[in-house]
């Protein structure tokens, strides 16, 4: 008899199943929109120069491979840091926050998650806008945290449902933990304005709620890592004392080296100390301390000139090539004759588009077309090329016709 | 302890709380074959940055288990195996742990007891906390009295221990005391365990550094699962790789079939994902390049031996120094225990008179690296010693 007999067969990750199902279609023009990694107009993954270069660096140096403190490779976490404060930020400047490395975004927001089940005792309550990337819920779920959500996506305009957002968000108990998408919001592209953010702030700050950013993709949305931390710069500025997570693994291209930090805003440096050994504590029984090569490399970039500019000419490159994915699906699609208005292709911004299609075209799109995606319509705009933009128009089309 | 001894400015001082391997120069160590490899990685255009799938990069995780349990293992042969790439041994720990945790002796069941050895590697009770267990319990292990195994404590504590517990063993190397079972007591250890249906998780991070033949330091884990059990092992190639930052570790499960076992790595996988998605590249290709060619396999049994044998001697060293010195006591225990660490005997005053008047660093257990030690502190570390047993009591 074994201890086993009643496991069940878990599901396959909807996410990264997708690319596994993907990988096994025999079909010569099958597309994987599946999973969120850049690709290059020919449909390759993209080894960014500025990477190769920051490598080349690292291995001259001969370096050992001694641990890195539990915390991390210090010049990666204050670059981190500064990169999405922006170097004047007074809480930079001040050393009210500590920053941890961690593995990528997913282990940042599993540090968070199981930081504010420890520490915030107020409430167990996280707010997600709806919809929002999959894994956020089992994350907190594993943590010990109930999930709720405020109205973000309006599935009528595949676009940002703001009254809604504000009426839900100004009905939150005081004191709940509200996440929010810095940039590129994860599935659906669709952002506040300037305008909306400030709103947002005022009413976040009117509910005592303790904001909670998750930041995939600054530099990849609109090309400008500025513009991308705006909202979270902007609240950090308002007062707010915010929470953050921050991935490497698509600005940086550096998926499978796990690049990422956490960041807690704290009221002076001696709080951010007491923070500090209490995230240590929860890392190194996790897995003592954090892998080396990712954090090595995007530190070398951010902290050495000339890789850091040339990094910054490669987001914009890869923001670009996928702005200009957008515009030719859409124009493609007027092509093939169809009357739906896909604006919002256009509208939305960063890796990812809500195309609006229901589950059943998504099956048909997967099984007669070989055009891989998630079940919610989401598509990874990054995995559009100029050679197979007509055919995943034409398959649209022709399931939604 | 590792900060007080970098702010010394004494220039006898040893550091013997480090937690990794030094040459006799006192440095860290790179393995040639690791450099060699690494070279090949950079030099592979083909290779990029992807992410590896969830449970990990497949040609590691088959290499790993199969160093574990051996190119004969019946389990390999029978496909009842599986494989969890993780963040090196702890990272492999918690895995089992959450797993455990969620479906072993029934669903969410964290009244399950866990043993630790007393002492044990401090990180484990924590581990098995954070994953939930609510009770966490020591079975008696160090005798210090006759400083070595506390055979009968531990089979008692098998014996009173409730059916089902889960009990964490070091493969070999027992961190911090050194000291390991011998096969016979290890069959007698297995044979309890059987009759009382207890859970074996070994925890094995010197595999090869321990003795520098990689099968004698597998056989306890390889004897189980030829008395039949099902089993975790938590690998760590931080230590045998000196891969240490690059969070290089794997978690072997050995269950009773094939479909169960695809099971259990389904659920492993939903564990992954939310606590770190997939696993880090770099060190997974760095051990699957070099355990998959024979030549460089070859090369880095070589290493391993280098780092053994070093320590091995260090031992005999330390311990023929002790003897011709005369120091009160016996000092057999430095060269029968194995592995990095060595339970001296020395007790918290004779510790701290070694620290402050000595400068030299250990825990406060007594516990020493043997890998601080080198031929030209080791006169004076012994001298040191002498003093702390003679003076201090």
């Amino acid at each position: 008899s074994s201890w086993w007999s009643h496991v069940e067969m878990g599901p396959p990750d909807p996410i990264l199943g997708v690319t596994e199902a993907y990988k096994r279609d025999t079909n010569s023009k099958k597309m994987n929109l599946g999973v969120g990694a850049y690709r290059d107009d020919n449909g390759k993954p993209y080894v960014l120069n500025c990477v190769r270069k920051a490598e080349a660096m690292i291995a001259s140096k001969k370096m050992d491979k001694e641990y890195l403190p539990i915390g991390g490779l210090a010049d990666f976490t204050r670059a981190s840091a500064e990169l999405a404060l922006g170097e004047n930020s007074e809480a930079f400047k001040s050393g009210r926050y500590v920053t941890v490395q961690s593995i990528s975004g997913t282990g940042s927001l599993r540090i968070g998650a199981n930081f504010l089940q420890r520490f915030f005792k107020a409430s167990r309550d996280v707010y997600l806008p709806k919809p929002s990337w999959g894994n956020h819920t089992p994350i907190f779920r594993d943590a010990g945290m109930q999930l709720q959500a405020y109205r973000y996506y309006d599935p009528k305009t595949c676009s940002l449902d703001f009254s809604g957002a504000m009426d839900d968000i100004s009905k939150i108990p005081e004191k709940s933990i509200i996440l929010l998408h810095a940039c590129a919001h994860n599935p659906t592209g669709v952002d506040p304005r300037q305008e909306q953010w400030k709103e947002l702030a005022a009413v976040v700050k009117k509910r005592n709620l303790l904001v909670y950013f998750d930041m995939a993709y600054q530099g990849f949305a609109s090309g400008d890592i500025n513009r991308d931390a705006w909202a979270v710069r902007y609240f950090i500025d308002q007062g707010i004392n915010i929470v953050l997570s921050q991935s490497f693994a698509k600005n940086m291209g550096l998926y499978g080296e796990r690049a990422g930090a956490f960041t807690v805003i704290c009221s002076d440096a001696d709080e951010a100390k007491r923070v500090e050994s209490q995230l240590k504590i929860l890392i190194r029984p996790m897995y003592s301390n954090p892998p080396v090569n990712g954090a090595r490399i995007a530190s070398m970039i951010l902290n050495t000139p000339d890789l850091r500019k040339e990094w910054l000419t490669e987001v914009k490159g890869m923001a670009d090539r996928i702005i200009s994915m957008r515009t030719q699906l859409v124009s493609n699609l007027k092509k093939e004759g169809s009357s739906h208005n896909w604006q919002h292709i256009t509208d939305q911004i960063g890796m990812f588009c809500f195309t609006g299609l229901k589950p059943e075209q998504v099956e048909r799109l997967i099984k007669e077309f070989s055009v891989y995606m998630t079940k919610d319509g989401r598509i990874s705009v990054a995995g559009v090329t100029s050679g197979n933009v007509g055919y995943l128009a034409h398959a649209i089309h022709q399931v939604t016709k | 302890l590792t900060a007080d001894f970098r702010e010394d400015g004494d220039s006898r001082k040893v550091n013997l709380g480090v937690g990794a391997y030094r040459t006799d120069e006192g440095q860290p160590w790179v393995l040639p074959v690791v450099k060699k490899v690494e070279q090949m990685i950079a030099n592979d255009n083909s290779l990029n940055h992807e992410y590896l799938p969830i449970l990990g990069l497949p040609e590691f995780r088959a290499n790993a288990s199969r160093i574990a349990l051996g190119d004969d293992s019946p389990a390999i042969k029978e496909n009842r195996i599986g494989s969890v790439q993780s963040l090196g041994g702890t990272g492999a720990l918690r895995i089992g742990a959450e797993f455990l945790r969620r479906w072993y002796n029934g669903n969410n069941n964290t009244a399950t007891p866990v043993y630790v050895s007393a002492p044990s590697w401090e990180n484990h009770n924590s581990v098995f906390m954070d994953a939930g267990f609510k009770d966490i319990r020591t079975y008696h292990y160090w005798d210090a009295a006759k400083r070595g195994l506390d055979l009968q404590g531990l089979l008692n504590d098998m014996e009173q221990a409730p059916e089902f517990s889960i009990f964490i063993l070091h493969a070999c190397a027992h961190n911090p005391t050194g000291t390991d079972p011998t096969p016979e007591q290890w069959k007698q250890i297995a044979s309890v365990m059987k009759r009382r249906n207890l859970f074996p998780f070994f925890d094995s991070a010197y595999q090869g550094f321990a003795s520098g033949n990689l099968d004698k330091d597998a056989w306890a884990v390889r004897f189980f699962v030829s008395e039949g059990f099902e089993l975790f092992c938590a690998q760590s190639f931080s230590k045998n790789f000196g891969l240490y930052n690059e969070r290089v570790g794997n978690l072997t499960v050995v269950g009773k079939n094939a479909d169960n076992v695809q099971c259990v790595l389904s659920q492993m996988e939903k564990i992954v994902r939310t606590t770190w998605s997939n696993p880090p590249s770099q060190g997974a290709r760095i051990v699957a390049t070099t355990l998959s060619s024979p030549q460089l396999f070859d090369e880095w049994y070589g290493n391993v031996k280098t780092m053994a044998d070093r320590v091995l001697l260090m031992r005999s060293e330390l311990r023929s120094r002790l003897e011709a010195l005369g120091t009160p006591g016996t000092w057999n225990h430095i060269t029968e225990q194995i592995g990095m660490f060595s339970f001296t005997g020395l007790n918290p005053k004779q510790v701290e008179y070694m620290v402050k008047e000595k400068h030299i660093y250990l825990m406060a257990s007594g516990r020493i690296n043997m890998c601080g030690l080198t031929t030209k502190n080791l006169d004076y570390v012994a001298k040191s010693i002498h003093e702390a047993v003679t003076k201090i009591q």
